[in-house]
C-alpha cells in the first residue's frame, strides 16, 4: 500500500513549482499558522509527542520530548532553536530539497517551534556548499519578513521571533549539535562534553534546542493535519512519513517520501526502477547514510525501513540515505572509502578518533589488497571496539560501524582477498 | 610566500554585505561572523584576482574587524576545508569521491577532470591557471551522482564525456549551467516523477 500524493508532506520535492511565498501559500503553507502558537507551548509540545516524530537527523530521538526539556521558564538568557542544515552524511540529499524547493515549510517550522520552547530567535545552520540553496533560504526568510510573517507579532500571533541563516564552510563534524554551536559562536567546530545538555547550557550559553531540518519542516503540516493523521503512517514507535534518498546500483536514484516502516524491497522496486540487473543482483544495502552498517542482500529481502526494524539487524534508519551495492562492487573498497571519509572528518580532538580513523583507514586500504593476515581481521574488529563509545561524540562510533558491518557479514570476502594475494605472491615468491 | 599580497582592504561589495551580517548575531557575539566574514574575503579575492583565496593578510583584517585574536582566525580559516589558504586556479574542480558518488562512477569524472584540464591529479593547478582540482567528500548530491562541483556550482549525473564537455566549455570562457547533466527534474527519477502527479 503505497503513500498516496494527498498525504505527501514536502509536495514540491522537486521543485516542479516555485519555491517562493506565494505558491508556497498555494500548497497550504502559513495556513492559520497563528492560531497554532496561540494555542500554546503545551499544546503543541503535546501534539508533537502524540504524533510519534522521532528526529530526521539520524539519532531518531522523540522530537516533542526534546522540546519539552527548555525551560518553561526565562532566568533572563534567551532561548534558541538551531536548526541543523548541515547535511553531510554521505549518502543524504533530502534536507536540500527541502530547503531550495519547499523553504516556506522550514520557515513556518522554526516559527512554530520556536514558539513552543520560548526561543526569541532561531539559527539555520546550513552547509557552506549549499551556497545556492543557502541564497534561496535567504530570500525566502527576506519574503516572510516582509509579509509579516517573521520579527514582531510573527504572523498575527503575538510572538516576536527572528530567524537567520548562518553558512559553515565544509566541515562534516559540524552535523553535531555541540560542534554546530562551537561553530556557530565562531570557533573550530569542535564537539562539547555532555553534560550540560544544549537545552541548559547551549548557543552563547543559552537554553538551545538543535532538530535537523526535515523534523522541524514537517511540524506545521503535523499540527494542522493533526498528530493522528502523522501516528497513522508506519508502525508504532515509527510513525510517519519520510523522505528517502535511493542511490547507488539502482535503475533510477531519486529522493521519495514515503510511509516509514515500507518494506526496502518494494521502496527500491517501485520507486527507483529495482537494483540495477535485478533484485537477484543485489550485494548489500547500507540503509541509512554512511554510518550504519550495511545489511546483505538476504536482510534487504524482507526487512522493513524504520527504526526499530533495522536496529534488530543491527543496523539502523540513520538519515534514510539508501545506498544500494549491486554484486560488481568491491565492498572492501566501498567500505574503505568511508573509512577515509572518517579519517578526513576527525576534528581531532580525541585521541581514540583521530589516530582510530587513520589507523583504520590504512589497515582497511590493505584489505582492499588483501595484503594482510587473516588474523588482522579480528585485530581491525578489536580496535574498532576500543574506539566506539570512548570518544566526546558520535563521529568515532558511525566511522568504525560501516567496518563493523562488513566484517559481520562479508569476512570470507575479505579472507578470500587475503588468501589471493598471498597466493599471487607466493608463486612470485617461488619464481 | 610570494603570493601573499601586502594589504588587504573590504571593497564596497563586501562592506555591503558585512553590514547585513553583523546584525544577525548579538552584541558581544560578533566572532559568529568570522566564518561570513572569511567567506567575503574568498569572494572578494575572486573578484579582484580571478583566484578565490584568503590571505594572512586578510585574516588579520577579520580578526580586527571582529575583535578576535589573529590566531583564532587562522584556527578557524584552517579548520574548514572550504576556505582556500592559498592561491588557486581561476575555475575550483571538486570531485566528489565518497562512496555514494564512487559507486556511480566518480572515478571517470576525475579522469575527465586531468585530461581536459591538464591536470596530474589531486592539489593540482593546470599551468595556465584556470584550473585547481580538489577531491571533496559527499556533497549531498547523492542521488544525483556522480558530481563535480565548479565553484559553487554543482554539476550533477556525469559520466566522462559529460565531464569533459564541461571543462571544455570552461575552457571556451562559458559558465555551463549548474543542475543535471541529463536533463533530469533535479531529484526526480530519470524520465520524470512518479509521484506528486496525482492531481
Amino acid at each position: 500500500m503505497a503513500l498516496h500524493d494527498k498525504d505527501r508532506i514536502f509536495t514540491n520535492l522537486y521543485g516542479t513549482k516555485p519555491w517562493n511565498l506565494a505558491a508556497a501559500q498555494m500548497r497550504g503553507d502559513w495556513d492559520g499558522t497563528a492560531a497554532i502558537i496561540q494555542k500554546g507551548r503545551d499544546w503543541i509540545v503535546n501534539e508533537m509527542k502524540e504524533s510519534g516524530l522521532r528526529g530526521r537527523g539520524g539519532a531518531g530521538f522523540p522530537t516533542g520530548m526534546k522540546w519539552s526539556f527548555m525551560p518553561k521558564a526565562t532566568d533572563g538568557r534567551p532561548c534558541y532553536l538551531v536548526v541543523n542544515a548541515d547535511e553531510s552524511e554521505p549518502g543524504t540529499c533530502k534536507d536540500r530539497d527541502i530547503i531550495r524547493h519547499d523553504p516556506h515549510k522550514l520557515i513556518e517550522g522554526c516559527l512554530i517551534a520556536g514558539s513552543a520552547m520560548g526561543a526569541s530567535a532561531g539559527y539555520i545552520y546550513i552547509r557552506g556548499e549549499y551556497a545556492h540553496e543557502a541564497k534561496i533560504l535567504q530570500a525566502a526568510i527576506d519574503e516572510a519578513y516582509g509579509a509579516g510573517l517573521l520579527g514582531k507579532n510573527a504572523a498575527g500571533s503575538g510572538y516576536d521571533y527572528e530567524l537567520y541563516v548562518h553558512r559553515g564552510a565544509g566541515a562534516y563534524i559540524c552535523g553535531e549539535e555541540t560542534a554546530l554551536i562551537e561553530s556557530l559562536e565562531g570557533k573550530k567546530g569542535m564537539p562539547r562534553m555532555k553534560p550540560p545538555f544544549p537545552a541548559a547550557v547551549g548557543l552563547y550559553g543559552c537554553p538551545t534546542t538543535v532538530n535537523n531540518v526535515e523534523t522541524i519542516a514537517v511540524a506545521p503540516t503535523i499540527l494542522r493535519r493533526g498528530a493522528s493523521w502523522f501516528a497513522g503512517f508506519g508502525r508504532a514507535k515509527n510513525s510517519g512519513t519520510k523522505i528517502f534518498c535511493l542511490q547507488g546500483h539502482v535503475n533510477k536514484p531519486c529522493n521519495v517520501e514515503e510511509e516509514m516502516s515500507i518494506p526496502l524491497r518494494e521502496l527500491i522496486d517501485r520507486h527507483a526502477g529495482g537494483v540495477r540487473g535485478g533484485w537477484d543482483n543485489l550485494l548489500a544495502v547500507i540503509p541509512g547514510g554512511s554510518s550504519t552498517p550495511m545489511i546483505p542482500k538476504s536482510v534487504c529481502d524482507d526487512v522493513l525501513m524504520d527504526f526499530d526494524a533495522l536496529r534488530e539487524h543491527k543496523t539502523g534508519l540513520g538519515t534514510a540515505g539508501v545506498i544500494v551495492m549491486d554484486k560488481s562492487t568491491d565492498l572492501i573498497k566501498a567500505i574503505q572509502r568511508l573509512s577515509a571519509f572518517y579519517k578526513h572528518e576527525s576534528c581531532g580532538q580525541c585521541t581514540p578518533c583521530r589516530e582510530g580513523m587513520g589507523w583504520v583507514n590504512r589497515v582497511m586500504l590493505r584489505m582492499v589488497e588483501g595484503r594482510a593476515e587473516v588474523s588482522e581481521i579480528d585485530v581491525l574488529e578489536q580496535v574498532t571496539r576500543q574506539i566506539e563509545g570512548h570518544t566526546i561524540c558520535a563521529l568515532a562510533d558511525g566511522g568504525v560501524w560501516p567496518v563493523q558491518g562488513l566484517i559481520r557479514h562479508f569476512r570470507p570476502m575479505m579472507e578470500e582477498r587475503i588468501a589471493a594475494y598471498s597466493a599471487a605472491h607466493a608463486v612470485m615468491a617461488a619464481e | 610566500m610570494s603570493d601573499e599580497p601586502t594589504s588587504f582592504v573590504f571593497d564596497a561589495e563586501a562592506e555591503a554585505n558585512i553590514a547585513k551580517i553583523l546584525p544577525r548575531y548579538p552584541a558581544g557575539k560578533q566572532a559568529s561572523a568570522v566564518i561570513p566574514l572569511l567567506y567575503q574575503v574568498q569572494y572578494q579575492m575572486g573578484r579582484q584576482t580571478g583566484s578565490a583565496w584568503v590571505p594572512r593578510v586578510a585574516m588579520d583584517m577579520v580578526a580586527e574587524r571582529l575583535g578576535m585574536a589573529p590566531i583564532r582566525v587562522y584556527e578557524v580559516a584552517s579548520f574548514y576545508f572550504m576556505f582556500n589558504l592559498k592561491k588557486m586556479g581561476r575555475y575550483h574542480l571538486q570531485v566528489c569521491g565518497t562512496t555514494p558518488c564512487w559507486l556511480r562512477g566518480s572515478d571517470d569524472v576525475l579522469r575527465a577532470c586531468k585530461d581536459a584540464g591538464g591536470l596530474k591529479g589531486y592539489g593540482d593547478s593546470s599551468a595556465d591557471g584556470l584550473f585547481t582540482l580538489s577531491e571533496v567528500e559527499c556533497m549531498g548530491a547523492c542521488v544525483n551522482a556522480p558530481m563535480l562541483c565548479i565553484d559553487e556550482d554543482y554539476h550533477e549525473d556525469l559520466n566522462y564525456e559529460r565531464t569533459v564537455a564541461l571543462i571544455e566549455a570552461l575552457k571556451s570562457g562559458e559558465r555551463p549551467a549548474p543542475g543535471s547533466s541529463i536533463g533530469r527534474q533535479t531529484s526526480a527519477p530519470e524520465g520524470g516523477p512518479i509521484v506528486l502527479v496525482e492531481g
